[in-house]
């Protein structure tokens, strides 16, 4: 047996400034095995959830993740719909549609920008993130924040998109409708690129069944799965718009399902807009008084795949048991088959193709005592093992004087 | 519809093993059965039907732990919850990792925090905590009175 070299990315990601590890066990320049090691960053979202009134668990869930921040609030206001049997009004139903697809719009570029980076070409990054500037300042226009925005509730959404912002929300859509004309010139075109990425980190259909992938990483593979068409919800079925697909499954598809993908929710917020000129102003929630005991599957399209919430309800305020499952905890798993046997420097780029976002799947951190070994220590102990620690030195310090 | 369809066919299949069927609606259902025919029961649904694991669900509960297997047929849109409920004392059933990856972590993730046994999985390791918890403290597990 050849012997194997561990190359670590990570506890922190160098490019993607996240916490995460992977393993990469190397014959010289060959990947061999790869192992993920989480338990860097837990939040026990999970629990928490269930100690706050389902007011509060819109804004809990909605900082799961700091890019696509309003995927969790969606899929979570679903599965509580469901189990409460709301109907939405139209008016909110567009106003969380264009929450969804901007959101979208400004996560693709995010992702364009670095998987740039990660190949070295630094000039897509920074066209990509120039050009995702003006979906920001939409959001704080819309919500007064650029990011987590805070606009979700039970039974339709917080704020109002009024009517006369909607020239300025068409106004800046097709300012970037010009710029991913530019981008995707830019990207689909570049020999570097081609060279790069084609027949990089394939996924075969069959391995997205296997391991349940979902989003564009699925529809890169040729499987046309996507929630807003399968389940529709919110604003989907009232517009028409269709689902990207491609059919290699390597890094090249990913990047052309996404890109292509925005124009799709250009024209989703565009109808959006247009449907929300015949809805009643200020028209955007409905009053729920309480949440009955009973179970709901919440899902929502994320711009990386499928959120799945389950929710079951006690007849209380809070949710008595939450589960959630983001996008990345079932994409991130194919790295088995996309990255063993590629190079390391095709390895990253396979691993950054599923768009991986490791704040919605690192979930653990834990303080255990070296002496014992298998204590853990609450945060009182925490503190006094550290007065006691600062004691000792200071100590040894004054006998040294 | 598709889902009264797949009803009758699950219950000429498993009959023995189905406990109880709740239609929410066309859509939405949850099958309660025998922790004991859960390989059969997810086998036929993802390689007959064609259904997709999305992820399963743990609970802790007066009856003891439960688990839901969420699985998506997704040419309809719909979500079927496959129910199990375990002993209170030793929760344990049959891992699904040997049929599909999909479960692999999921299974792995509700060992470490309900402390339930999935037997026969392929590498039954803590996922989260990589070694950093004590052995026999379950975070997920509630106090009943």
């Amino acid at each position: 047996m050849s012997k194997k070299t561990l190359i670590p990315i990570g506890p922190y990601h160098p490019l993607q400034e996240e916490p995460e590890l992977f393993k990469l066990y190397c014959d010289g320049e060959i990947v061999k095995d790869i192992k993920w090691e989480t338990g860097y960053n837990h939040r026990g979202i999970e629990k928490l959830s269930e100690s706050k009134t389902y007011e509060q668990v819109f804004f809990l869930v909605e900082r799961i993740c700091g890019i696509c921040s309003t995927s969790h609030p969606f899929a979570f206001a679903n599965a509580v719909e469901e189990i409460a049997d709301i109907e939405l009004t139209n008016r909110a139903k567009y106003i969380r549609s264009i929450i969804g697809e901007l959101e979208r719009i400004h996560s693709h570029l995010l992702w364009v920008g670095l998987a740039g980076h990660f190949l070295g070409y630094n000039t897509v990054f920074m066209w990509a993130w120039k050009y995702r500037e003006p979906v920001l300042d939409l959001f704080e226009m819309i919500s007064g924040n650029r990011n987590s925005y805070a606009m979700f509730k039970v039974g339709g959404v917080r704020r109002d998109i009024e009517n006369t912002k909607i020239p300025v929300i068409r106004q800046v859509l097709g300012d970037v409708k010009k710029k991913i004309d530019l981008l995707a010139g830019a990207v689909m075109d570049d020999p570097v690129i081609h060279a790069r990425t084609k027949g990089v980190g394939i996924l075969t259909r069959q391995d997205i069944i296997d391991y349940g992938a979902v989003g564009p990483t699925a529809r890169a593979s040729g499987l046309a799965i996507d929630v807003r068409k399968d389940d529709p919800y919110a604003a989907y079925p009232l517009v028409n718009w269709k689902v990207i697909t491609a059919e290699a499954g390597d890094v090249f598809a990913k990047a052309e399902v996404r890109l292509l993908e925005m124009y799709e929710s250009i024209s989703i917020i565009e109808q959006c807009l247009e449907g929300l000129k015949k809805e009643k102003e200020g028209d955007i929630a409905i009053k729920v008084k309480e949440i009955p005991e009973g179970i709901g599957n919440g899902r929502a399209e994320a711009p990386r795949g499928e959120v799945f919430h389950f929710v079951q309800s006690d007849g209380s305020n809070s949710p008595a048991r939450h589960k959630i499952r983001a996008p990345s905890y079932v994409n991130i798993a194919t790295f088995k088959k996309s990255c063993i046997g590629q190079t390391i420097a095709d390895a990253t780029i396979s691993l950054a193709a599923v768009d991986p976002c490791y704040c919605c799947t690192e979930r653990m951190a834990a303080a255990y005592d070296l002496n014992s070994g298998d204590k853990i220590m609450n945060a009182n102990e925490l503190i006094n093992a550290s007065v006691k620690r600062t004691n000792e030195i200071k100590k040894t310090i004054n006998s040294q004087l | 519809m598709y889902t009264d369809l797949i009803i009758e066919k699950l219950k000429v299949k498993f009959s023995s093993g189905i406990l109880e069927i709740i239609t929410k609606n066309q859509k939405r259902m949850i099958i309660t059965i025998m922790p004991d025919s859960i390989i059969n029961v997810a086998g036929y649904l993802y390689k007959t039907e064609g259904f997709r694991f999305i992820i399963a669900s743990a609970l802790h509960t007066k009856r003891g732990f439960e688990i839901h297997y969420h699985f998506s047929k997704d040419t309809i849109g719909m979500v079927l919850n496959i129910h199990v409920i375990l002993d209170k004392d030793n929760p344990q059933i049959e891992s699904l990792s040997n049929m599909f990856n999909a479960s692999n972590w999921i299974e792995r993730e509700m060992h470490e925090l309900f402390g339930i046994n999935f037997l026969n999985h392929p590498n039954q390791e803590k996922l989260l905590s990589e070694g950093n918890w004590a052995e026999g403290v379950y975070p997920l597990r509630k106090e009943f009175k």
